[in-house]
């Protein structure tokens, strides 16, 4: 992956009246991955978002897209970049077709509209007014619109808020498609999940301040290094067992169900080998790993549904 | 130059369209009120001994073109409202779009629908009234045309300050409506008491009806060049508080 920062931020601030929504914000997307600004609804992503896209000035700060200034050269901007809102409606009864060929109409060098609809699935939908889509036909219809120009990056806002989780993993694949076609892009979500699945790098706002930024596993291994291996057994002595390994921090048991928690990769093997070692009869096994929901509720002392 | 204008407008048009309350509201009512009216009195119009006959030969056109006025400007009104509100107008800002393109565009789609409506009006009007009353149709066209387009420039400014969608028509109808008694469409503003006839010569409307009626019995524009500079005047005024004060979102 190459290094040139498509995006930079440096120390934007943001206040609305009395209430702060971004304070001293910065960061760098690099040119060709998925960079995800993730926090609980009401951090400050949209606003920081907004600025970047020139939508919105920024009280302080500066903010660098491929080296031009958003509001001053928004015109040169626009071109080479596509954007997608959280929330946004079109016209009730405006048709699918309508609106991709308006939006074609609007650029200098627009994408073929009947092979955009093709790739994001909605050549059936193509004469459907924007009143009957459905959410999911909603969404992919602005990720068409944010797309028309062949931008080189793309801003997707909140893109599967209030989707049902088939429609989410679908519009998944196509912001993986659309990074696979060596285009930058730049989201926000408040699901961990998708966050985690998607980016490549993260940054976790909170009351509009940035307190981490790394990849999903860096952020996952620096803050919650702890593995958990849950093993069901009627073996007596299991607790004990376990608890002599080397890599085991703690064993806590529910009933037959044991949770052994330590460190490192080294975890999972050694409860296998002891499992194996005392010939325990064992009913289930699982292990869990750490996310990023776990590393949000480490940094902020709260969870991100809160 | 206003890249998109023509697309967008087109395709306005044909959205417009496909809204069946919109249409029969702008278009058919009026039309079909005119053919109603048309059925029962046409042919006591030509009879100089009924009373009502000039009223109805000089007054009601003007009335009506008055109204079809006010009703394209609150159109203008809860359309600009609505799209703020499903954050439409913020999604077209986001393109290569002047935001003035997307204004431009629903002034021209209201002007296109009020010429179709006086165009249709005209149609029906040759069947129901007599051939002998000349009017100047063009020329009233054109005047209506310019009334309206100064009255929606009171409609942005409206349309600017109230941001609910659910609020901006009824103060809209409130703010229009409430000129109708004193612009001299009911009473001739020289009938007015004094202190009323301030309020006339301030208000908007009062030069649009001045236009209409002037135009509707055949006088030449050279006679109302100060209607017509009060009217552009106010579109100025309008249009610079209204892009001062106009909101996208």
């Amino acid at each position: 992956m190459s290094s040139s920062p498509v995006v930079e931020v440096s120390g934007i601030h943001k206040a609305y009246g009395s209430t702060v929504a971004v304070d001293n914000v910065s960061f760098a997307v690099q040119e060709g991955e998925i960079f995800g600004l993730i926090g609980p609804n009401g951090a400050g992503k949209t606003t920081t978002m907004e600025c970047v896209e020139g939508l919105r000035q920024p009280d302080a700060g500066r903010i660098g897209v491929f080296g031009l200034d958003p509001i001053k050269d928004a015109r040169a901007l626009q071109n080479r970049i596509g954007v997608q809102f959280q929330q946004a409606e079109l016209q009730k009864r405006i048709k699918v077709r309508e609106a991709v060929e308006l939006w074609a109409s609007l650029y200098d060098a627009p994408v073929d509209a009947t092979r955009l609809l093709e790739q994001l699935g909605l050549s059936e939908k193509r004469d459907a007014w924007f009143m009957t889509l459905s959410g999911g036909q909603k969404q992919r219809l602005f990720i068409a619109l944010a797309l028309i120009n062949n931008p080189e990056l793309v801003f997707l806002d909140e893109l599967t808020t209030g989707l049902d989780p088939q429609a989410r993993r679908t519009i998944w694949d196509l912001v993986r498609d659309i990074k696979d076609r060596g285009k930058t892009v730049f989201l926000t979500t408040h699901l961990m999940e998708e966050a985690e699945r998607l980016c490549d790098r993260v940054a976790i706002i909170e009351h509009g301040r940035i307190v981490d930024h790394d990849s999903p596993a860096g952020l996952i291994a620096r803050h919650c290094p702890q593995r958990r291996t849950v093993v069901a057994t009627a073996y007596p002595n299991a607790t004990e067992a376990f608890g002599r390994l080397t890599p085991v921090d703690d064993v806590s048991s529910d009933g037959e169900e044991l949770t052994v928690s330590g460190r490192g990769d080294d975890l999972v093997t050694a409860v296998i080998h002891a499992i194996s070692e005392h010939q325990m009869q064992v009913t289930a096994f699982r292990t869990e790993r750490p996310t990023l929901e776990d590393v949000f509720l480490t940094l902020t002392g709260h969870s991100i549904k809160d | 130059m206003l890249r998109g204008l023509w697309t967008l407008t087109w395709l306005e048009i044909k959205i417009f369209t496909r809204e069946p309350m919109g249409l029969i509201g702008t278009v058919a009512i009026p039309v079909l009120m005119f053919v109603v009216l048309g059925r029962s009195v046409a042919s006591r119009l030509t009879t100089s001994s009924w009373q009502g006959a000039e009223t109805l030969r000089n007054g009601l056109p003007v009335f009506g073109a008055v109204f079809v006025a006010i009703s394209t400007v609150l159109s203008l009104v809860a359309i600009i409202s609505i799209y703020r509100e499903g954050g439409i107008l913020k999604r077209l800002k986001a393109t290569p779009l002047e935001p003035v393109t997307i204004l431009v565009t629903h002034v021209l789609v209201k002007l296109i629908l009020t010429a179709i409506t006086i165009g249709l009006m005209v149609l029906v009007g040759r069947r129901y009234y007599p051939s002998g009353v000349d009017v100047p149709v063009f020329s009233f066209s054109l005047a209506l045309l310019v009334s309206t387009w100064s009255i929606l420039s009171i409609g942005f400014i409206i349309a600017s300050l109230v941001r609910t969608a659910r609020f901006a028509p009824p103060l809209g109808s409130l703010a229009l409506y409430s000129m109708l008694p004193f612009c001299g469409l009911f009473t001739p503003v020289e009938a007015l008491p004094a202190p009323l006839q301030t309020v006339s010569s301030v208000l908007p409307l009062t030069y649009a009806v001045s236009l209409l009626s002037g135009i509707w019995k055949g006088n030449p524009w050279s006679s109302h060049l100060g209607d017509l500079a009060a009217l552009v005047v106010v579109f100025a005024v309008c249009t610079a508080i209204a892009s001062r004060v106009f909101r996208w979102e």
